[in-house]
């Protein structure tokens, strides 16, 4: 079947497969291998694109599906030759190690941040559930994007009464920060 | 290519008919075992036999040949232009079976009358191995308690969320071999493959780049590379292979899984006398890369734990059963050790009154900085266990914390427990000499050149393989320090066998206690060369010399000096050298420890148990972990968080589970349940330094404590909520039904 996708604001056209998935579409026809597949049931969450503005696991989407869509993937967030700021923030707060989760876990976090809501360390955490890390034990992945979110200044860990606090409000955290600077 | 798996535990293969897959679009070749047999390609090698253990070790054909003995061996594979026509045509292979009867319990496998998994192997027993030390019947003669338990520490998948995947060229005219392949030590797939594919080891280049992840099972030498490159012979391409997720659950290796009976003895006063334990080790149905080292070496001498232990006898039982072959877990062997020490300690406490805390304090081994020896004959490096103890209960305000909280909360019907772990684990593996004494078919020295380019940027070149942990990083950190030179002027290369020197790779926490030893040794040599270099160029002596900061100046002069940029120029030109002295500024070393690294600690977890449903908040968590001097917070930090994720899942969440046909029922993300982010509160962190005198930067590892110490911390502390309930013990991973049926039976038993 013949497809028509822009992604990361080129427009291509290829045959496909009818069950060829989206993210399959993405790595072998446009060889854009940034985006990874850690699973075969729809769990981890390495495939995260944008597909029309929204997060999605493109191991879920068949390529058909995305007709006369606007993909964007982790190759098309950066661009002018910089890094997005939140692929900043991820090197900034150590938020990958090996990496294999991170470009799912940066296109998530992009929209998770610019939708709104809760932006605390506990918000974060609850809205992170569809994308699986293995390695960094996701402290390093939520200050990495409070970091984004303006939310966190300084590295050192949480301690003590601040790590209890896990229901943190922005505005505390914002005096947090000018504690620990002052 | 594709790989066509058997869908039984334990069956003969009596025909494969490849007719109709050899026939499907795209498809270039179906082989089976016995092709690879024919063609000259050897069983998988195990490079880790016990020594005094009796070990059996049967062959193991990359693809089955006769018989199958886990549900995923490998029948037959298939080669096609694309992943999914291969896929597509590995089902149309059509296999004949005779199910035979499966064995699945590591422990139900030694009886007599079960499935035999290996002509040779009675009982399906590999190996029975025996660490003793002290008079143990003595111990439990004068012993005023004795406390008994069987633990069962559960089979874990590993689950490193990249998936494996091998892709062989093979140069026919060249007669070489390029491998590129998702490891965590190319060098020894290198020698290993050598061994098993016939090609020499000269001509084989093995490049593993950026691997996504691995805690222990991408150290094996694994059947596919084999099948890889057999098939590019075969049909003159490159060969790529692909593991899926589910392939990766039945195919790549597991950990743990020990039946473990044990008793301890100890005073009233609370002072340990004697470990008694039996361990059964499933193994799986093969024996993978090192697994006869981790519930022995591992495991076993690592049973005195951070406390003075008089006497000890246990004894292990090496175990084939129809399942996925069992290796390296992050931790290895050490978890099985710290939780089996831990439990029982608690349940000393328990037994005789004292708190979990305390009884810890009078046990441990008082602090000691140049060796220490103990009852297993380890040597332990340098410890000072109490100071990390104070810290945490102190961090986590320990007395009110019992006291005022778990007390009062308990009369509001709520249930707090905490836990609390002292620990040390043997890591930084280590000396050649003990490793050749254990039986691992290697040596566990690492080498490094230290390379400077005549504009003065450096690359080195390691054998060791970070796969994650930010070796990179912390290495250029050590070479730019070292040399004074901007950090981002240096350069890690690793990752292939022929652009860097021989290494064993990166498991046990080895990466920067071994490897830095190496690196600091080639910035030895750089200096002196540079300080020859420089006194010629200065006309000074070499005496007079000093370096400093990234300059090599004449003492007392600091104007007359040359930057180690102008020393690398001047070498690489080699224009004017002194007599005597080759062109270049470049170094190579070797480092061979001298023992191997322990660091410790005290970890903390508080949780609340809702009695009415078994779930377990996990609230707190607090975990002071002694690496020796730190390099980069952020790494070490980063490495003790992901620790304590895979620790605190195998308490709560994870493990595998078999039905009896040897069906492995969680086989995929769905059923094995991998931790979240909101599983979890941030972490509490604390460190002390206390440095190893074992490598020249007193370091030791980190990746591994945090799942070392935190598995017993999270077990002990959800039973410590559990006592008043009258539940003492629940199997792991301590799940809401697991916990509700304890609390439940507990209370029928009143
Ligand atoms: S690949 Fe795992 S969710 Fe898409
Ligand atoms: S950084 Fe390795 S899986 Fe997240």
């Amino acid at each position: 079947m013949r497809v028509t996708i822009t992604v990361n604001g080129t427009t291509s056209q290829a045959d496909v497969e009818p069950r060829t998935l989206l993210v399959d579409y993405l790595r072998d026809n446009l060889e854009l291998t940034g985006t990874n597949i850690g699973c075969d049931t729809s769990q981890c969450g390495a495939c995260t694109v944008h597909l029309d503005g929204r997060p999605v696991k493109s191991c879920t989407i068949l390529a058909v599906q995305a007709d006369d869509s606007t993909v964007t993937t982790i190759e098309g967030l950066s661009g002018n030759g910089q890094l997005h700021p939140m692929q900043e923030a991820f090197r900034e707060k150590h938020g990958l190690q090996c990496g294999f989760c991170t470009s799912g876990m940066i296109m998530a976090a992009v929209k998770l941040v610019e939708d709104g809501g809760d932006l605390s360390d506990r918000g974060i955490r609850e809205r992170l559930e569809g994308n699986l890390c293995r390695c960094t034990g996701y402290e390093n992945i939520v200050r990495s994007i409070r970091h984004y979110a303006g939310e966190v200044e300084s590295h050192a860990p949480l301690e003590g009464d601040e790590a209890m606090a896990h229901h943190r409000t922005l505005q505390e955290a914002e005096e947090l920060a000018a504690r620990r600077q002052s | 290519m594709a790989v066509v798996r058997s869908p039984f535990a334990h069956a003969r293969i009596t025909s494969i008919d490849s007719t109709e897959a050899a026939g499907m679009p795209g498809v270039i070749g179906v082989y089976t075992g016995q092709q690879m047999r024919d063609a000259g390609f050897g069983g998988i090698p195990c490079a880790w036999v016990v020594p005094d253990s009796d070990t059996k070790t049967p062959d193991h054909p990359p693809i089955a040949v006769d018989t199958v003995r886990y549900v995923g061996d490998a029948v037959a594979m298939v080669v096609a232009k694309t992943e999914t026509q291969a896929r597509d045509a590995a089902y149309a292979v059509d296999v004949d079976y005779d199910v035979l009867d499966a064995v699945i319990d590591g422990h139900a496998a030694t009886m007599d009358g079960e499935p035999q998994l290996h002509d040779d192997v009675e009982n399906n027993v590999c190996f029975h191995w025996i660490v003793a030390g002290g008079d143990i019947d003595a111990a439990f003669a004068a012993a005023d308690v004795v406390v008994t338990d069987t633990i069962i520490n559960q089979r874990l998948i590993p689950t490193a969320m990249e998936t494996r995947a091998a892709l062989a060229r093979w140069d026919v005219a060249m007669e070489e071999l390029t491998l590129w392949v998702t490891s965590q030590n190319p060098h020894i797939v290198r020698f290993l493959l050598s061994l098993d594919t016939g090609i020499p080891e000269h001509k084989i280049r093995v490049i593993a780049p950026d691997v996504g992840g691995g805690f222990g099972s991408k150290l094996p030498h694994y059947p596919e590379d084999s099948m890889v490159i057999f098939a590019s012979q075969q049909t003159g391409l490159p060969v790529k292979w692909n593991e899926s997720r589910t392939e990766n659950f039945q195919a790549t290796s597991h950990g743990r899984d020990h039946r473990q009976e044990v008793e301890m003895a100890a005073t009233s006063e609370g002072k340990i006398l004697g470990l008694r334990a039996k361990v059964w080790a499933n193994l799986g149905a093969y024996l993978s890369t090192a697994s006869t080292g981790v519930p022995t070496i591992l495991h076993g001498l690592m049973l005195s734990g951070a406390y003075t232990l008089p006497a000890v006898h246990e004894d292990v039982y090496g175990v084939f059963t129809n399942t996925t072959p069992v290796d390296a877990y992050r931790g290895a062997g050490r978890p099985e050790a710290t939780l089996m020490v831990e439990r029982m300690m608690d349940l000393v406490a328990h037994e005789i009154g004292m708190d979990p805390a305390e009884i810890r304090r009078k046990n441990l081994i008082p602090p000691f900085t140049e060796g220490h020896e103990v009852i297993t004959g380890l040597v332990y490096d340098s410890g000072n266990y109490e100071p990390a103890l104070d810290q945490a209960l102190e961090m986590i305000d320990y007395p009110a914390l019992r006291k005022q909280q778990q007390a009062q909360l308990r009369e509001q019907g709520r249930y707090i427990g905490i836990g609390v772990v002292t620990y040390t684990e043997i890591c930084g593996l280590g000396p050649s000499e003990v490793a050749g004494a254990v039986g691992f078919g290697g040596g566990l020295w690492e080498s490094a050149i230290v390379r400077f380019h005549p504009s003065g940027k450096v690359n080195v070149m390691v054998g060791v393989n970070p796969h994650g942990q930010g070796e990179e990083t912390t290495f250029a950190q050590i070479v730019a320090d070292q040399l004074g030179l901007p950090v981002g002027d240096v350069v890690i290369v690793y990752g292939d066998t022929d652009r860097t020197p021989m290494g064993w790779g990166t498991y046990g926490s080895r990466t920067t206690p071994v490897a830095s030893g190496a690196i600091m040794g080639a910035i030895t040599k750089i200096k002196d060369k540079g300080v020859k270099i420089a006194a010629h160029l200065l006309e000074a002596s070499t005496e007079d010399i000093e370096f400093a900061d990234g300059k090599f100046s004449v003492k007392g002069s600091r104007d007359q000096s040359m930057t180690i940029q102008d020393i690398a120029l001047a070498a690489n030109t080699a224009w004017d050298m002194p007599e005597g002295v080759e062109p270049g500024l470049e170094a190579s070393a070797f480092f061979n420890p001298s023992n191997f690294v322990y660091p410790f600690g005290t970890h903390i977890a508080v949780v609340e148990v809702d009695p009415e449903t078994g779930e377990i908040e996990l609230q707190r968590y607090a975990a002071v972990d002694d690496c020796g001097p730190i390099i980069n917070p952020m790494i070490v930090e980063g490495q003790i968080h992901g620790g304590i994720v895979q620790g605190v899942a195998q308490a709560l969440w994870e493990g595998a589970a078999y039905d009896e046909d040897g069906n492995l029922v969680t086989g995929s993300l769905m059923d094995y349940a991998i931790p979240k982010a909101d599983f979890f509160p941030p972490f509490e962190l604390g460190k002390t330094e206390t440095p190893t005198p074992v490598n020249p930067l007193g370091v030791k590892g980190v990746g591994e404590t945090g799942t070392i110490g935190s598995t017993p911390t999270v077990y002990n502390a959800v039973i410590d909520a559990l006592l008043p309930l009258g539940v003492k013990k629940v199997d792991m991973p301590m799940t809401p039904e697991r916990v509700w049926r304890a609390i439940r039976d507990a209370e029928g038993g009143h």
